[in-house]
């Protein structure tokens, strides 16, 4: 008898990816919902989908979500989980949402140390207002509001985030991943589950920025895409674990 | 006095930003919720991150308030207008300065447009109170909560800085147990037994975002015809009537007892709800009176209200000292007195 080896997540709806081909959001939303399952908190999770390409991960997510306006998804989650503390939320954000007109809320949310988990998915452009620079957009690359290329004179230095969230005392747990590979998509997830149980075991903001392909803003093939994201983004942002206070304090 | 009639109401989520003057509410409510099991009071990092916290506490249910001041209430009106947009409810106290712009931090009534015209971005409208004394914000606060549930939209207390800083005997209603509210079958907090929810206000297909545009109307509506209200002081004979809330109408008052003692047949018209603006009740006295006198502490704003609702009917006039000035009874008794005479009121 045939064994099911793959199949649609639990807590992800019957409804088709309005994701471009080659994006990153896709992989990341069947991982979230993957982890919801594995961990068994569908009943308990209510997620806070941003303004931008992500938006519409309502439609995708088959948990409790309620949506924030541009770039407060960190202070919406903080309302939720203050009134909620047995419930685990986690907002949804993409690069210009959190790294720039959110910046404030995500940065003191962080520092007081609310106990939420953030998906920071970091593309280096605007991708729903079509490829405008983006606060993490690399010096050089091009964009539509960056003609000639990000010239760091001219349009600043991409932001590292995550850096300055790890530096707030209140964050335990800031991780930087891909999902451009088979081996950084196992990587993210495991992040992602890290995160989860940080804030399962009460202990502060937890946070997993993923580097995701954007072929469509690039104007590059899906697999160039994702060639990108090795050659170039992790030149500027790397790979890595920023902050791990969790280690020894997981149950 | 917000602050205790707030957590009386069953608040137990104040999320603000400090901004003269209505700092001691905040404060107040700081110690207010420290005391509870329950309460939960965030100094958020912004106006904007404030506003954006009761997004979320809403969502998951609670009762909620903000407070701040001029400057600090067009920073929340994005917020607000997602809060009317997601039928959320909400209460925001804004207590009025003077303005534009940073202006100073005296007594004014110039946010009024601001509060009654929605404020935010999209087709809105916000419930607007306007206490005038101690007693009645006590009340009004307990009632902003009831309205904000039961219509699930953002109420706002709109008072200024002598509202804010006024001190007087005030008998509190009895304090609800928020656990005894009737449970609210919309809010997120995790789909157990039941279907996933999700609240938003993105509706990209026109003609869905045109139905909840008329949906909303005819809330506004039903809101309209349920709760608009005036007090009314000495009208039954009068000629002349102000029209005046919150401290000018306190202002007004004393002026109309002065104005009587001189055999001047004055009285009060006071809006309660600034929106729903109390149309008819106002139309209804323009039968028997002719003259009314608009008095704010702004260039004219609820003027406006006030000729709209009348369309002509009667003579509609106005004095005003913005800027945080407060007329003195007196002041206004002088302009009550020219403007009888000058409308020859005083004659059969």
């Amino acid at each position: 008898m045939a064994k099911k080896v793959f199949q649609r997540p639990k807590y992800l709806k019957k409804a088709v990816f309005h994701y471009c081909p080659g994006c990153g959001h896709s992989i990341i939303h069947r991982l979230i919902a993957e982890i919801i399952e594995e961990l068994d908190i569908g009943e308990k999770v209510i997620g806070v989908p941003p303004a931008g390409c992500a938006v519409l991960a309502y439609d995708y997510f088959d948990v409790d979500m309620g949506e924030s306006p541009h770039g407060r998804g960190a202070a919406v989650a903080t309302g939720i989980k203050r009134i909620l503390p047995d419930r685990i939320v986690f907002s949804y954000q993409g690069d210009g949402d959190i790294a720039a007109i959110g910046t404030a809320e995500t940065i003191h949310a962080a520092n007081r140390g609310e106990n939420i988990t953030t998906i920071f998915v970091n593309n280096g452009v605007y991708g729903m207002t079509g490829g405008q620079m983006a606060p993490t957009t690399l010096a050089g690359q091009n964009s539509t509001t960056t003609p000639g290329g990000r010239d760091v004179k001219r349009d600043g230095f991409p932001l590292d985030l995550s850096e300055m969230l790890a530096i707030a005392r209140g964050s335990v747990y800031i991780e930087r991943t891909a999902v451009n590979s088979p081996k950084n998509i196992m990587r993210t997830k495991r992040a992602i589950t890290k995160a989860f149980k940080a804030q399962m075991d009460g202990l502060g903001f937890s946070l997993v920025e993923i580097l995701s392909p954007c072929p469509t803003n690039w104007k590059l093939s899906s697999v160039d895409a994702c060639k990108w994201v090795e050659e170039s983004m992790v030149k500027t942002f790397p790979l890595k674990v920023i902050k791990d206070e969790v280690e020894g304090a997981i149950s | 006095m917000i602050g205790e009639a707030a957590v009386r109401a069953g608040c137990r989520f104040y999320a603000g930003y400090p901004i003269t003057p209505q700092n001691e509410l905040a404060e107040y409510t700081a110690s207010a919720m420290a005391r509870l099991e329950d309460g939960t009071f965030i100094q958020a990092e912004s106006e904007i991150a404030a506003i954006n916290m009761l997004i979320g506490a809403s969502m998951a249910g609670a009762r909620v308030m903000t407070s701040s001041s001029g400057p600090g209430i067009s920073l929340k009106q994005e917020g607000i207008s997602f809060l009317a947009a997601m039928e959320l409810p909400a209460v925001i106290v804004n207590t009025m300065r003077g303005g534009p712009g940073l202006g100073n931090i005296a007594p004014a009534q110039g946010d009024y447009f601001q509060a009654t015209r929605g404020g935010g971005h999209g087709d809105y409208r916000t419930i607007v109170l306007a206490p005038a004394s101690g007693q009645e914000l006590a009340g009004l606060t307990r009632k902003a909560f009831e309205y904000a549930d039961e219509y699930k939209t953002p109420v706002f207390i709109l008072g200024d800085g002598m509202m804010g800083q006024m001190m007087e005997p005030v008998e509190f209603p009895e304090p609800i147990d928020p656990r005894s509210l009737p449970p609210k079958p919309w809010i997120l907090d995790g789909a157990k037994g039941r279907p996933s929810r999700i609240i938003k206000s993105l509706l990209l297909d026109t003609s869905v975002e045109e139905d909840h545009n008329w949906k909303l109307t005819r809330k506004y509506e039903r809101i309209t015809r349920e709760i608009a209200r005036a007090d009314t002081y000495m009208t039954t004979d009068a000629r002349l009537v102000v029209t005046a809330y919150g401290t000018a109408a306190r202002i007004a008052k004393g002026a109309i007892k002065r104005a009587r003692e001189l055999g001047l047949k004055v009285g009060l018209f006071r809006p309660v709800t600034l929106w729903p603006f109390p149309k008819r009740a106002l139309v209804e006295m323009s039968r028997q009176v002719k003259d009314f006198l608009v008095f704010e502490m702004s260039t004219g704003q609820m003027l406006e209200d006030v000729k709209l609702s009348l369309e002509g009917r009667s003579n509609v006039h106005f004095y005003g000292r913005p800027g945080g000035i407060i007329s003195t009874p007196d002041e206004i008794a002088k302009v009550i007195n020219t403007l009888y005479h000058r409308q020859h009121l005083n004659e059969d």
